[in-house]
């Protein structure tokens, strides 16, 4: 579904993806890991076209998108979510997902026709608000949402748009254990349609949830594949996982 | 909606109440102070609405001004089709500036659509044809037909209130559209809206050109109600000037342009004209710094009430901004 070829970017002096290589196959839960300063995020932001590429070539659903605007990939069916929180925070909940639901449903170079009064932008809001638990929250401003419902709807906004494949950046970072279960649930729900390429510290959650792992170290990748061949991978134990999965 | 309704007929009823008091005087001001309200409602649309802090909004009303006024003055009075040259020509002007400038951000933004109205004001200046810098005189008002005759006060006063409640309608119209929301999302968190797969720069084009058409309007009108524009109207004071007529009103406040507009026109006329006896007698010529008392007001303003005048109103009446 998703192909890099040899995809570098760096900044300055500094590489931050080293000829990064890498497939997901429609229908996996594919899980990005590696230390802090790996270039995950760089990855990321190279996937979903809000970074250019140096060199190398990205293509989802057999297309080349390498050179197309972020935009564009996501009308194409890639989505991304952040890994600092990135909502439109003086919108109500429902505002925020109804306004990425427009986003994929029809021109939104519509002047004149209020937007309150289409029932069916609205009704999709809240069926995503209740898939991401906030179906208590519609009504609230986002900026007075609790941190693990922010990262909630950071999450929802990503999937409103419908993709085919989400790239989940930390989806629970700064989470307590009980939101973290329930996004581990909620993305255990999402998989049945959703492609999902997850970046994530917890290394419980990654286990739990994925079906392949691609490891990043110094913007490049060490290794890729099953969980019980990266939990045994030599190279991976020293430069990351430690004793954290060893115990 | 009540209190709308209470103003609407407030500005319908004020020319006759002037007429019968005799102060004719006062119905041309405001019909310029109604002007302004709609140049910097346009203004709002980008600045309060869009998030976009343009500085060379002068650039539009200035074009719409000569566009206008060269046209009465080559013998083509008709607002028919005046007015209309004046909107296309500032939209497509608006076009040209947007479509560079929005590719830059911040502090550059800023100074790039300074420069290019600052670029106009110069140009205007070098039109020898047209009066260069000593402007262009006209010998009347446009033509509108239908035996109404904008020489007179009170028909230009009705005909500039219609179009400026039409342009606020029009900005409630598009500020509650798919558009609008769109406009309002990107000054709230542009890299999100690009992320849920909507093409930024266009709807920020899109958003710079129908306000630069709105401000192209409000020159037209502008050199009519004068029948005089001269450069100064293109330079980069009068695009500050239409800045803090926004401040001061409300930042992506329907009506902010508006009270903006009344509130620093009435403030410039009364320290202009109505010297205040005991402070002649402190300061002699305190009257030609007419600007300081508005600085004061601004200050005020952006420290103790940041969603301007209107902000202000609203807040008092208990409901939330």
């Amino acid at each position: 579904m998703l192909q890099l070829r040899d995809v570098s970017k760096r900044f300055g002096g500094v590489v931050a993806t080293d000829k990064v290589t890498l497939d997901v196959a429609q229908g996996e839960v594919h899980a990005l890991i590696g230390p802090n300063g790996a270039g995950k995020t760089t990855l990321i932001g190279q996937i979903s076209g809000s970074l250019g590429v140096d060199s190398g070539t990205i293509r989802f659903l057999d297309a080349d998108v390498t050179r197309l605007k972020q935009h564009e990939r996501v009308k194409a069916g890639l989505a991304r979510s952040y890994q600092i929180t990135s909502i439109f925070k003086r919108f109500s909940v429902l505002d925020n997902l109804a306004l990425a639901v427009q986003a994929r449903s029809g021109s939104s170079f519509s002047f004149w026709h209020p937007v309150a009064k289409e029932a069916g932008l609205f009704d999709e809001a809240r069926t995503i608000a209740d898939q991401m638990g906030l179906s208590e929250k519609t009504g609230a401003l986002a900026a007075t949402l609790a941190h693990g419902e922010q990262r909630a709807l950071e999450v929802g906004l990503a999937l409103a748009t419908r993709p085919k494949l989400v790239l989940l950046d930390e989806p629970m970072a700064g989470m307590g254990p009980e939101e973290s279960q329930r996004m581990i649930a909620l993305i255990g729900r999402i998989r049945s349609n959703v492609t999902v390429l997850l970046v994530e510290h917890d290394m419980d959650a990654v286990f739990r949830l994925a079906d392949r792992l691609t490891v990043l170290v110094n913007g490049r990748v060490i290794a890729s594949g099953k969980p019980d061949h990266i939990r045994s991978h030599p190279e991976v134990r020293r430069a990351y996982l430690g004793d954290e999965v060893a115990a | 909606m009540k209190r709308t309704l209470s103003v609407v007929i407030l500005l319908l009823a004020f020319p006759l109440a002037m007429q019968w008091l005799g102060y004719l005087f006062y119905v041309s001001f405001a019909s310029r102070v109604m002007i302004y309200a709609i140049a910097a409602t346009s203004l709002n649309l980008v600045l309060g609405y869009g998030g976009m802090l343009s500085f060379g909004h002068a650039a539009f009303v200035g074009a719409g001004a000569y566009v206008a006024s060269i046209l009465v003055a080559e013998g083509i009075a008709s607002a028919w089709i005046g007015w209309p040259a004046a909107i296309a020509v500032s939209a497509l002007l608006a076009w040209i500036i947007g479509a560079i400038s929005l590719r830059t951000r911040g502090v550059y933004f800023i100074m790039i659509t300074l420069a290019f109205a600052q670029m106009m004001f110069y140009l205007v200046n070098s039109m020898k044809a047209y009066g260069g810098d000593e402007g262009l005189t006209l010998p009347k008002r446009a033509d509108l037909g239908f035996g109404l005759d904008l020489g007179n006060e009170l028909v230009f006063y009705y005909v500039v209130l219609a179009l400026l409640m039409l342009c606020l309608y029009a900005l409630h119209r598009v500020v509650h559209s798919r558009f609008g929301r769109v406009v309002v999302a990107i000054r709230e968190n542009e890299a999100r809206v690009e992320a849920i797969g909507l093409p930024v720069y266009r709807y920020q084009l899109v958003c710079f050109v129908i306000a630069g058409a709105a401000g192209g309007l409000a020159g037209a009108l502008l050199a009519s109600h004068g029948k005089y524009v001269n450069p100064n109207v293109l330079h980069w004071v009068q695009s500050g000037t239409l800045m803090i007529m926004v401040i001061l009103g409300g930042v992506g406040r329907l009506w902010g342009g508006v009270i903006g507009a009344a509130v620093l026109l009435g403030l410039e006329h009364l320290i202009a004209d109505h010297p205040i006896p005991w402070l002649v007698q402190l300061a002699p010529n305190y009257q030609q710094h007419a600007n300081l008392g508005v600085g004061i007001v601004l200050l005020v303003i952006v420290l103790f009430a940041p969603q301007g005048i209107a902000g202000l109103l609203k807040r008092r009446r208990g409901a939330p901004a």
